[in-house]
C-alpha cells in the first residue's frame, strides 16, 4: 500500500463523518419528520407560530445583546490599554484575564454566586442582571483576546502618520485605530453572542427561571418531542450560519487570538 | 453511483440480519454452565452503596455489625457464585431522570434490569416492554428470596392493588426505595403549621425565600394541592367514605379547568420563589438562603442531616392537602432479557440480594432514602431505625411513634413496632424517613399521563417557563428588533463593500 500525505487525513475524515456529518444528518432528519417518521414542515411552522418559542428567541436575543455589549464595553479599553501601553508586565496582565479560564466554569459561577449574594442580598430579585453578570464573567476573555491581538498587530506607523498630519489623539483613535480593529471586535462578538444565546447552565445556576433557547430545546427532549427540539436546534444553527457568513473576513488574520488560550 | 451505494447498503443490511440471527442463536445454545451470565443494570445516579466506608461508620446493630467494604455490585457477584455456583458479571450504568432513561431505551440502549419511578413503570407496562417476574421469585419457602420474605406488607399491598390495563404493578415490579414529598423548613422562621400547606410556596411573606422543583410532575402536584386546598382540607371531603379514592382522583385531575388554574398558580409562584431547582435547593437550605424548600423525603433527610452537622436545625412538614407518595422499583426489560432464563434468574437474584436485611441497611445509610423492605422475620431494618432515631435513656422529652403500618406483618403484634423517639424527631428525620400513619392516609400516587394529557401539561409548563412574546413590553420588543436589524444591515453593508474592493 502506498503511503501518501493524503492517508494522514483519513483519521480527520473519519472524525468529521462521525462527529459532524452524522449528527447533522440526524438533526435534519428529526427536524423535518414527525413522530411517525413522515416528512413534515409542521415543526418549522410550529416554531414561528408559537408565541412562547418566539418570546424565548427574543428573550435570548436580548440577553445575548446585552451581554455582548457589556463585554465589548469592558473588553475594548482593557485590550487597547494592554496593547498600546509599554508596560513590561503586559504578558502577566493578559495572563490574569486568561487564567480564570483554566478553572472549571461551574466552579467559577458557584463562587460568583456567593459574591453576588453578598452584594445583592437575595439573588432571585434580579434574575436578568445576574444572568448578564454571570455570562459576562464567563465570556469576557473571549472578547478581550481577539481585540488585543488585532490592536497589537496594527501597523504603528499609520497612527504616527495621522498624528504627524495634525490629527489629535481622539481623531486618531476614531479614524485609524477603531476602524482597523473592527475585525477583532467582530470575531470577539461572534465568540460571545452565539454562546450567550444558548448557555442555559448559567441561568440555571443564577436562579433565572425563564427559559432561553438552550433550555427550551432541553424541555422538548424531556417531553420526548425530539422532532420539535431538533427543529429549534436547526433554527439556531441557521442563525449561527448567517452570522458567521456575514462576519467572515476572507484574509483576516484576526482569529489568531485563540493561540493564547 | 447513488444507486450502487444504496444497493450496497441494502445487501449489507440483509447479509447482517440473515447471518446474525442464527449465529447468535447458536452461540446461546452452545453456552455451557461455566459461561458467566452478563447482567446489564441501569440505576439512578448514587442510588446504591458503593462501599469504602470508614471504620467508624460501622453500624452496630444487635444482630451484628454492618459496614460497606466493597461495593454492593461486587458483593452481589461474589454472593451469586456462592449461592448458585455460577459466575455473573454485572455491567452497571446510571441514568439522571426517568425521561433520560426512557430516551436511552428508545435510542436502542439495552438493559436487563432498570429502576425507574412508578409512573415510568406504568408507562413501560402500558407499552408492553416489561418482562413479568417469575413464580419462583414469589416462592416464600426459598430462603434466598429475600424480597418476598422481607418486603413491607404495606408496600406489597400497594404493588398488588394498583393496576394498569388490568395487570398489577407487582406482576412486573419489585420495589426498591419509596418516600413522600413535603416541605423542608427553618423552624426559626416558619411554624410547622405554616409549612404544612402547598400554599407556602405562594406566600408573599416568604417572597424569594422558597424553592419549588424544576420538573413538571412535581410542580403540577404541588399546584393541584394549592389550587384545591379548600376542598382537600374540608371536613366533608376528609370524612368521605371513599376519601382515598377521591383524593387520588382529585390529585390526578387533568381537566382543562384544573390545568388552567395550575398554570395561573405557577405563573404567580414563579414570581415568588427563589428558584426552580433540582439539586441546588439542598445547599441553599443549609446555607440559609431560603427558608422553605419543596423536597422529596430522602433528600429532606439528607438536608436535615447536613444542617445538624453545622448546628443548624431544620424540620420537615407534609402538606395538609395531600402528599405525593412515590416508589422506585426494579423491572426487567423484554428487550434485554430476551427470554434467556439464566439472565432472568440472575436479575431476580440481584433484587433479592439488595433486599437482604444488612444490604438494605447499607443502601439506606449510603443514599438516605427509605427502602421498601421492612424485613419480615428479620429485624435488621427495624433495629436500624431504632439505632438511628430511638431515644437515649436520658432523653427528656420523648414521644411514642407508631410505624406498625409499615413493619407489622401477619401474625405480629403491632405494638412491637412503636418506637420511643426524641420528641423533635416526630417533625424531623424520623418522620421524613418513615412518615406517620396520619401522613400516609393523605398520600396519593401520581399516575402517568397519557400522550394527550402529557402534551397539554407540557404545554402548560412551557407557558409558565417561557417568555410569551405577547406579554413582553412592546418597547423592549421594538428595541431588540431595532438592534438586530441595525446589526444585520451594518454587517451586510460591510460584506458588500468588502466584495467590491476585493
Amino acid at each position: 500500500m502506498n503511503f501518501s500525505r493524503k492517508s494522514l487525513g483519513i483519521p480527520y475524515g473519519v472524525f468529521l463523518v462521525i462527529f459532524v456529518a452524522a449528527p447533522l444528518f440526524v438533526l435534519f432528519y428529526y427536524a423535518f419528520t414527525n413522530g411517525q417518521g413522515q416528512f413534515t414542515i409542521a415543526n418549522f411552522t410550529g416554531f414561528f407560530t408559537n408565541p412562547n418559542a418566539i418570546g424565548t428567541l427574543v428573550y435570548s436575543l436580548a440577553l445575548a445583546l446585552v451581554t455582548t455589549a457589556v463585554c465589548l464595553l469592558i473588553a475594548y479599553p482593557v485590550a487597547y490599554i494592554l496593547a498600546t501601553s509599554s508596560l513590561k508586565s503586559k504578558g502577566v496582565i493578559v495572563m490574569i484575564f486568561v487564567m480564570p479560564m483554566w478553572i472549571n466554569f461551574s466552579l467559577r459561577i458557584t463562587a460568583l454566586k456567593e459574591v453576588l449574594t453578598l452584594l445583592e442580598g437575595n439573588l432571585a430579585l434580579h434574575p436578568f442582571l445576574n444572568s448578564v453578570v454571570g455570562m459576562t464573567y464567563d465570556f469576557l476573555p473571549f472578547m478581550i483576546l481577539p481585540i488585543y491581538t488585532t490592536i497589537e498587530k496594527l501597523d504603528g506607523s499609520l497612527r504616527e502618520a495621522a498624528m504627524d498630519l495634525g490629527a489629535d489623539p481622539v481623531h486618531t483613535f476614531l479614524q485609524i485605530t477603531l476602524p482597523l480593529s473592527v475585525p477583532g471586535i467582530l470575531s470577539g462578538v461572534s465568540m460571545v453572542f452565539l454562546p450567550a444565546m444558548t448557555n442555559y447552565v448559567v441561568l440555571d445556576m443564577m436562579y433565572n427561571s425563564t427559559y432561553i433557547m438552550g433550555s427550551l430545546i432541553g424541555s422538548y427532549f424531556s417531553a420526548y418531542n425530539w422532532n420539535g427540539g431538533s427543529m429549534i436546534a436547526l433554527i439556531l444553527l441557521a442563525i449561527i450560519c448567517l452570522f458567521t457568513l456575514l462576519t467572515n473576513e476572507k484574509n483576516s488574520g484576526t482569529n489568531r487570538g485563540g493561540a493564547l488560550l | 453511483m447513488k444507486r450502487k451505494i444504496l444497493a450496497g447498503l441494502l445487501t449489507g443490511c440483509i447479509t447482517v440480519s440473515v447471518f446474525s440471527s442464527p449465529v447468535i442463536a447458536a452461540a446461546a445454545e452452545n453456552s455451557t454452565e461455566s459461561d458467566p451470565v452478563v447482567l446489564r443494570v441501569c440505576n439512578w445516579e448514587e442510588y446504591i452503596d458503593e462501599g469504602d466506608w470508614d471504620e467508624e461508620e460501622t453500624i452496630d446493630l444487635p444482630g451484628g455489625d454492618i459496614i460497606g467494604e466493597n461495593s454492593m455490585v461486587e458483593d452481589f457477584e461474589e454472593w451469586y457464585k456462592e449461592a448458585y455456583g455460577r459466575e455473573v458479571i454485572v455491567e452497571y450504568s446510571t441514568f439522571g431522570t426517568n425521561e433520560d432513561l426512557y430516551n436511552m431505551l428508545t435510542l436502542g440502549d439495552v438493559y436487563d434490569l432498570v429502576c425507574p419511578s412508578e409512573y415510568m413503570i406504568m408507562k413501560l407496562m402500558a407499552e408492553d416492554r416489561l418482562e413479568p417476574l417469575s413464580e419462583e421469585f414469589f416462592d416464600e419457602t426459598n430462603e434466598n428470596n429475600y424480597y418476598v420474605n422481607g418486603v413491607s406488607p404495606y408496600i406489597r399491598d400497594i404493588f398488588d392493588s394498583k393496576e394498569i390495563q388490568g395487570e398489577s404493578w407487582g406482576t412486573y415490579a419489585a420495589g426498591y426505595m419509596w418516600g413522600v414529598t413535603g416541605i423542608v423548613y427553618n423552624p426559626d422562621v416558619l411554624t410547622a403549621e405554616e409549612a404544612s400547606t402547598w400554599k407556602v410556596l405562594q406566600d408573599p411573606a416568604y417572597n424569594r425565600q422558597v424553592t419549588i422543583k424544576d420538573n413538571v410532575r412535581d410542580s403540577y402536584f404541588a399546584a393541584v394541592g394549592a389550587v384545591k386546598s379548600e376542598l382537600l382540607t374540608s371536613e366533608e371531603f376528609l370524612n368521605d367514605p371513599d376519601y382515598s379514592a377521591r383524593l387520588e382522583e382529585e390529585m390526578n385531575d387533568t381537566s382543562d379547568e384544573t390545568v388552567a388554574a395550575v398554570e395561573t398558580w405557577l405563573q404567580s409562584v414563579k414570581n415568588n420563589v427563589y428558584s426552580f431547582e433540582t439539586d441546588s435547593g439542598k445547599a441553599d437550605m443549609i446555607t440559609g438562603k431560603v427558608v422553605a424548600n419543596y423536597q422529596w423525603s430522602g433528600d429532606a433527610v439528607y438536608t436535615m442531616d447536613q444542617a445538624d452537622e453545622d448546628d443548624y436545625t431544620l424540620a420537615f412538614a407534609v402538606p395538609q392537602e395531600s402528599t405525593n407518595i412515590y416508589f422506585d422499583g426494579w423491572v426487567m426489560l423484554k428487550s434485554g432479557i430476551s427470554e434467556d432464563p439464566d439472565k432472568k434468574q440472575a436479575a431476580e437474584a440481584f433484587i433479592n440480594f439488595l433486599s437482604r436485611g444488612d444490604n438494605t441497611v447499607r443502601n439506606m445509610y449510603y443514599i438516605g432514602y427509605t427502602s421498601v423492605i421492612s424485613g419480615g422475620e428479620d429485624t435488621t431494618v427495624y433495629d436500624y431505625m431504632e439505632w438511628n432515631y430511638g431515644a437515649e435513656d436520658d432523653e427528656e422529652e420523648t414521644e411514642e411513634y407508631d410505624v406498625s403500618y409499615f413493619f407489622a406483618g401477619e401474625g405480629s403484634d403491632p405494638e412491637d413496632y412503636v418506637l420511643t423517639a426524641p420528641a423533635d424527631q416526630v417533625e424531623r428525620q424520623l418522620m421524613a424517613q418513615y412518615p406517620s400513619e396520619d401522613v400516609i392516609s393523605r398520600s396519593s400516587i401520581m399516575i402517568y399521563f397519557d400522550d394527550e394529557q402529557s402534551r397539554q401539561i407540557n404545554q402548560m409548563w412551557t407557558n409558565v417557563r417561557c417568555y410569551n412574546i405577547f406579554q413582553m413590553p412592546v418597547g423592549v420588543v421594538i428595541l431588540i428588533a431595532a438592534a438586530v436589524i441595525v446589526l444585520l444591515i451594518g454587517l451586510i453593508r460591510r460584506t458588500v463593500k468588502n466584495r467590491k474592493t476585493a
